[in-house]
């Protein structure tokens, strides 16, 4: 298929940029101290903070990554979402936004100086400011890659622009900037891939039609084969599909990570920040039709052919000229100089990986698929220009609000945890305003080169999935029991998070997925102990090690150490703080119902899709 | 703090749709909507929908305004009666 932009395009995308620029520049004004650029003065309402919360998570991952894992295991994925990310996000909302909200944290690290010490501050403030960095860099790297192949556009140009007009619009509008381009890009989002989702069911003939076209019941049914690994593609069972994703690395991620906790932080009240990740969870419930489906139709569609007689009588002035090329496409020598992306030895819509004289990669006999490109090639294939314009849009619009939230969230933990703890801590609010801007810049600029150093290494997404299990899991065992065991103590929460780390280095050295090398795959401490059935089994197990280490450790070093006395503890400790009280509210708007009809929203959608 | 997010995201895709269904209406009948969205202008449809969108959204974004500006008149109003009541 050849992917051929038209002006229209490229207005409906300038138009994009114009409004996100401007954004920035109009915010700018409110911008006068510290608090109002990394917290936005924590005054958004909860509907637009719910909004952002969902959006800066829904980076580049997100959008292509779901489509992948949509097209390589089936509706499965959707576990991401309704087992992984929902029963964590009302958690974060009923359970941990009263400490963060309550304690008058100005970020993760900070509410773990408090609770804990400073050591244990230190060491979240390093890792995550790496960890947010490097995840930034990598969207980066994606975009451009992408940008290169469906527009043509020169990989360094795509890098810089992106940069560029991210860099601009939170440098002048701070969090407040960046949280109105996600809402901004939550509906970009929602809107571009709805006609997409549409006319691809309608094509393949619904969901029925979508399931006979496919054949493998395993890849429509989201727990039936979750009896044993060999039952269904992801090569899980449901125990530690249930205890790795759906506990420990889902809650570890949406329970400490910064980046979305930024976005509750911010909110006009306690109920308000409580509310966020609630409000974020209904619209999240629905992603999976629009994220997940175009992954699994990519696989099962034919690309588009023009009858010859059409052929003849278009203008070529009109986009038949580019339909006719994608009629030719499977005739096509493999990523030709013209553009042409050949679909020769892939499935359906999804091409092959390609090594660098352009053949497809072949692994054991079988050609290696490219399933990132799965989603894009559904734009390219369904929307006509005008649309499609809309589409890469809203494409660009996930990896821009990723790598802001990314930004945003290091801007701050630099400023507040670093700068301010360790360097200058007597400095005016001024400077650290003006710190906050200088970090943007450099943060984005390190970006920048990470997106360039991974561009050097085959499989930099898998190290960043890797990094973040080393890191969340285990950070989710130290919170828990920050948040709710009082006895809890720094020393215990600062051996307990090094050596769930460890644990989770030492457990991914020594196992190997099905079919791998040793290597960034694991085994590279010399023997493999034990192979799993896939990468997901042993990043899961990966997950459930790190985070049971670093609780048991915490727990026994706890018990050895001096606790502190609890009226230190007041508002950071669950036994010691108050019962939040929702003033103001109608019934249907307090969390507590709000968690209560999502939950049981999930538990219809995962019978539905059994 | 700031001003309602509901008039950007109003303005953009009230640009959007008259953007993409404007060119959806230019190009009625084109080969290229029979070999991508199965012979569906879906940019005049969808152009459509995202004006009907925008207009909601900039309808709520007004409500707002003129309901902060009654909110600050009345307060204003009782201020004065306070101060000076006859």
């Amino acid at each position: 298929m050849r992917p051929h932009p038209h002006w229209i395009d490229y207005a409906v995308i300038g138009v994009y940029f114009a409004f996100v620029l401007g954004i920035g520049v109009v915010l700018k004004k409110y911008m006068k101290t510290s608090t109002d650029f990394f917290l936005s003065g924590r005054s958004i309402p909860a509907w637009i903070t719910g909004l952002a919360f969902l959006s800066a998570n829904l980076g580049a991952q997100e959008v292509i990554g779901m489509g992948a894992s949509g097209a390589k295991y089936g509706i499965a994925t959707s576990h991401f979402y309704w087992v992984g990310a929902i029963p964590a996000m009302v958690f974060v909302g009923l359970f941990m936004m009263p400490f963060y909200y309550g304690s008058r944290a100005r970020s993760v690290p900070e509410y773990l100086k408090l609770r804990f010490d400073e050591k244990t501050r230190g060491l979240n403030a390093i890792s995550f400011a790496v960890m947010t960095v490097f995840s930034s860099g990598v969207s980066m790297y994606a975009m451009g890659k992408l940008l290169q192949l469906l527009l043509g556009w020169n990989f360094n140009a795509a890098i810089i622009v992106s940069a560029l007009i991210v860099l601009a619009y939170t440098f002048l509008g701070g969090l407040t900037s960046a949280i109105y381009n996600e809402v901004l890009q939550f509906f970009l989002i929602v809107i571009g891939f709805i006609p997409l989702v549409y006319l691809g069911l309608k094509d393949v003939g619904g969901w029925a039609g979508l399931k006979a076209r496919i054949g493998n019941d395993a890849m429509v049914h989201s727990w039936k084969y979750l009896g044993s690994p060999s039952a269904n593609p992801m090569g899980v069972e449901w125990f530690s599909m249930l205890m790795g994703l759906g506990f420990v690395l889902s809650f570890g991620y949406w329970c400490t990570d910064f980046l979305v906790v930024q976005r509750a932080m911010a909110a006009d009240s306690m109920t308000s920040a409580r509310r966020t990740p609630l409000i974020a969870a209904f619209p999240k419930m629905l992603f999976p039709f629009l994220v997940i489906l175009p992954g699994m139709i990519a696989g099962v569609v034919s690309a588009a052919t023009l009858s010859s007689d059409a052929r003849a009588g278009a203008s070529p002035k009109t986009e038949s000229a580019r339909a006719a090329n994608i009629g030719a496409a499977n005739m096509v020598a493999p990523s030709s100089a013209n553009g042409e992306i050949s679909l020769e030895g892939g499935k359906g819509i999804i091409p092959p990986k390609v090594d660098e004289s352009g053949r497809p990669l072949v692994k054991e006999g079988k050609v290696v698929l490219d399933y990132d490109l799965a989603t894009p090639m559904m734009l390219v294939r369904y929307f006509p220009s005008g649309l499609l314009g809309l589409g890469l849009c809203a494409l660009m619009a996930s990896f821009m609000s990723g790598m802001a939230g990314n930004t945003t969230a290091f801007n701050s933990v630099w400023t507040y945890d670093i700068y301010q703890s360790y360097l200058n801590k007597t400095a005016t609010d001024e400077h650290y305003l003006w710190m906050g801007r200088a970090s943007t810049v450099f943060g984005l600029a390190i970006s920048v080169a990470a997106a360039y150093v991974a561009r050097q290494f085959n499989n930099i997404m898998d190290v960043l999935q890797l990094v973040f299990a080393f890191v969340n899991a285990p950070l989710f065992a130290t919170f828990l029991l920050g948040m709710f065991w009082k006895r809890a103590t720094g020393n215990g929460a600062f051996c307990g998070l090094l050596s769930g780390t460890a644990a989770a280095a030492v457990h991914h050295g020594l196992t190997l997925p099905a079919g791998s090398v040793p290597g960034v795959k694991g085994g590279f401490l010399g023997t493999v102990v034990h192979q799993y059935p896939s990468e997901m089994a042993q990043n899961f197990w990966t997950a459930i090690f790190a985070w049971t280490t670093c609780f048991v450790v915490t727990i026994v070093i706890s018990l050895l150490t001096k606790p502190r006395p609890d009226n230190e503890l007041k508002g950071l400790v669950y036994a010691l703080t108050d019962r939040p009280k929702d003033v103001g509210l109608e019934w249907y708007e307090k969390p507590a119902v709000l968690a209560a009809v999502v939950l049981s929203m999930l538990v219809v959608l995962n019978w539905i899709f059994w | 703090m700031g001003f309602d997010i509901r008039l950007p995201i109003g303005m953009m895709f009230l640009l959007f749709g008259l953007l993409v269904a404007g060119y959806g209406a230019a190009t009625q009948g084109d080969a290229m909507y029979g070999v991508h969205s199965l012979g569906i202008n879906i940019n005049l449809w969808w152009g459509l929908a995202m004006i009907i969108f925008a207009s909601g959204m900039l309808l709520l974004a007004r409500r707002g305004a003129l309901a902060l500006r009654s909110t600050i008149a009345l307060a204003a109003e009782q201020d004065r009666k306070r101060h000076d009541p006859k």
